[in-house]
């Protein structure tokens, strides 16, 4: 499974990284939504955890754009802004919302399951 | 709203101006009396105006006219009563005129004269004929008063002077009212004699006694010294002075208003009997002839009264109407206002929160992946896993941070209820979520808390946000009754197919009973040292009311307090009629 993180704190998602692929999972972070897109060109991924809220591009949008490019990639948001509204919004586009801190078991068992639901 | 709570000026209840920036707009006292003050004259002042002139003219009227009939009266009887004397004088002139001296002093010849007076005048007595000296020489009556000298007396000296005398009324010796004509003849060289005739007042009276005079009316003859000379009425007896005073004289017939000794006022129309001492009294009682001005003047100031009494309703009721409206709706503003101003401090607390909840939230992650690193490093490379210390020590700082993460969630969940929408929600969930940020100050004082939520409780539909506050602002209320050392507990019972009932006790110091009523007033409290608004109550009151539920307070003071909140499961539909008073 490989999955790419996309979030502004270099320090949270670089770590992050790290600490999945200790449990196996080829993880790949970027800290920009440009950089993401510069990447999901280059290499296909099977999933991305993305920031709802990052400089100039939140995670939404990046998300309509990915979609674009590769239809069949999961998403799963990720935010230290717990709002009902980004919230709501995820629901319906059939997307797991999960909020900072997050646990990494709680993490993994959300990947995996939009993995076997198609995430949706 | 019924009649009478409409016309209870609700305002006077409150203080005439409030404190601080919870001041009325106006002094609603002030405006009500002085509307009603300004009103009452303007209309009144007129009203009352126009009646006193109206009632000076009609009755200045009525006793011109009373005054005028008086007169007319007076002048006529005044006539009747000259005319009669004249006729009775004019016969004792053609006596004298018809007859020689000599044939004079016949007695036979005389009282052949006294039978014709006696059958073509009537109410003569006697007739006598008096010499220059004043002797009697000849008589014919009933009496036998030949040779009588009466040349002491006045009559004999006035008619001497004048020609012709007629007497006041007396008894005399017949001791029957009577009064004496007397014409003087002028002989040659000085000589005169008297012709004398003593006339009954039968007649007199007659002419007097035929009139009708409305207003216990009354009329009779006087003399000049008050002295009453036909009977009167009313008046006092025959030679009785008469309880009026005389009249000032006048040639003329006159109207003049007396009052006696008992204060009673009398209309007198008078007259002087030209060459005699007699003054014609017509003497009507004021108050009689007034009467039916009494009843219509009773009728003025009875409309008066009744224009007043209504016109003065009318005022108070539209002005008092009309100032209570102002007063609700200036209350109105002041509560949407006030309402205003504290969501907006909620609004921004709330922001606040949310803001440092988002700021903690990412250092907070980096911490908890870091110290996850760590862990895994450890775990993964089995050098230190064995360490249980070290285990320990990472596994702390991750229960911590998620602690932190449970904070600032509840902080984002709460900071979210400034979307104004219906969420399906369940009530125990939301009561542990409000408990949740009061629970370290339930520990420090030592309160008990128990929630009592039955399992598989329906969910409810309703405002999450609005909830929260409504249960927030009650359970503070409990926070600050309960010192130190009580029991909160929170019961959620169903209580129909559409209500659910959240009771909220606690074993605080009570609310007394004069307060009760007061609670749920905007700007009402008893914790202003302590940054009371006197806003909570009264907001969370509204928020029930509007999410068509009540709330309900029960108190006893040292036990403690109950608010008693029905909620619907759904929301209701604005128009239909809150259904409180049920409960």
């Amino acid at each position: 499974m490989r999955v790419l993180l996309v979030d502004d704190e270099v320090e949270y998602v670089s770590t992050l990284a790290e600490r999945l692929s200790f449990r196996g999972i080829d993880a790949i972070w970027v800290s920009s939504a440009m950089d993401a897109l510069e990447r999901i060109r280059q290499e296909r991924f099977d999933i991305a955890v993305l920031d709802v809220k990052m400089p100039k591009m939140g995670g939404i949008e990046l998300k309509q754009i990915i979609e674009k490019i590769h239809p069949d990639m999961k998403f799963i948001y990720l935010t230290g802004h717990g709002s009902e509204h980004d919230y709501q919004k995820g629901v319906t586009d059939g997307v797991s919302y999960l909020i900072k801190p997050v646990n990494l078991d709680k993490l993994m068992s959300t990947m995996n399951q939009a993995m076997i639901n198609g995430g949706s | 709203m019924s009649i009478v709570e409409k016309l209870k000026p609700v305002f006077l209840e409150y203080p005439a101006t409030g404190e601080g920036r919870y001041k009325y707009t106006f002094n609603y006292r002030k405006i009500w009396q002085m509307v009603i003050m300004l009103t009452a004259a303007v209309t009144l002042i007129p009203l009352i105006i126009i009646t006193c002139i109206d009632y000076n003219v009609t009755q200045r009227s009525i006793e011109s006219e009373i005054s005028l009939r008086a007169r007319r009266t007076a002048s006529n009887t005044k006539r009747a009563i000259s005319f009669f004397l004249s006729e009775r004088k004019a016969a004792l002139d053609f006596i004298i005129h018809d007859n020689a001296r000599k044939a004079l002093t016949d007695m036979d010849r005389l009282s052949t004269i006294l039978k014709n007076l006696q059958a073509g005048f009537g109410g003569f007595m006697d007739i006598g004929v008096i010499n220059d000296h004043g002797i009697q020489v000849a008589y014919s009556g009933t009496h036998n008063l030949g040779g009588k000298d009466y040349s002491d007396q006045a009559w004999f000296n006035k008619v001497v002077a004048r020609g012709v005398y007629i007497s006041e009324v007396f008894l005399g010796f017949r001791n029957k009212p009577h009064l004496v004509i007397a014409v003087k003849s002028q002989l040659d060289q000085g000589a005169f004699y008297v012709l004398r005739a003593t006339i009954d007042t039968d007649q007199f009276n007659e002419i007097l006694s035929s009139l009708e005079l409305n207003g216990k009316g009354d009329v009779f003859l006087i003399n000049r010294n008050q002295v009453i000379q036909t009977p009167s009425r009313h008046h006092g007896d025959v030679l009785s002075l008469v309880d009026i005073p005389v009249p000032e004289y006048s040639d003329r017939t006159r109207v003049k208003v007396f009052q006696d000794q008992k204060m009673e006022q009398y209309v007198v129309g008078y007259a002087y009997i030209p060459d005699t001492d007699f003054i014609l009294m017509i003497v009507k009682q004021k108050a009689a002839l007034m009467k039916s001005w009494y009843a219509t003047r009773s009728n003025l100031i009875g409309f008066l009264l009744i224009s007043i009494t209504v016109i003065l309703g009318v005022i108070v009721f539209v002005t008092t109407y009309l100032v209570n409206q102002m007063f609700f709706s200036d209350r109105k503003r002041a509560k949407a206002m006030h309402r205003i101003e504290y969501d907006n401090k909620l609004a921004t607390v709330g922001r606040l929160a949310a803001g440092v909840a988002h700021e903690i939230n990412n250092p907070l992650a980096i911490i908890n992946e870091k110290a996850g690193l760590i862990k895994d490093i450890f775990v993964f490379r089995e050098k230190y896993s064995a360490d249980d210390k070290l285990m320990g020590l990472v596994d702390s700082v991750i229960s911590s941070v998620a602690r932190c993460g449970t904070i600032t969630k509840r902080l984002l969940n709460f900071a979210r209820h400034m979307d104004e929408s219906f969420q399906v929600v369940e009530i125990g969930t939301v009561i542990r979520e409000v408990l949740g940020f009061l629970g370290k100050e339930a520990e420090y004082r030592s309160i008990e808390i128990s929630v009592e939520v039955p399992n598989s409780f329906p969910k409810i539909e309703c405002d999450r946000g609005k909830l929260q506050q409504v249960l927030l602002n009650i359970v503070n209320n409990a926070f600050f009754a309960i010192e130190s050392e009580g029991k909160l507990s929170i019961q959620v019972k169903q209580r129909d197919e559409k209500y659910l009932t959240v009771t909220i006790s606690d074993s605080g110091c009570g609310i007394p009973e004069k307060e009760l009523e007061l609670i749920f007033e905007p700007f009402f409290t008893k914790k202003s040292d302590q940054g009371g608004t006197g806003l909570g109550l009264s907001i969370t009151y509204q928020l029930v009311e509007e999410a068509g539920g009540c709330i309900k307070v029960k108190s006893e003071v040292g036990v403690g307090t109950s608010f008693i909140v029905n909620l619907p499961f759904k929301p209701k539909p604005r128009k239909e009629a809150n259904t409180c008073e049920s409960f």
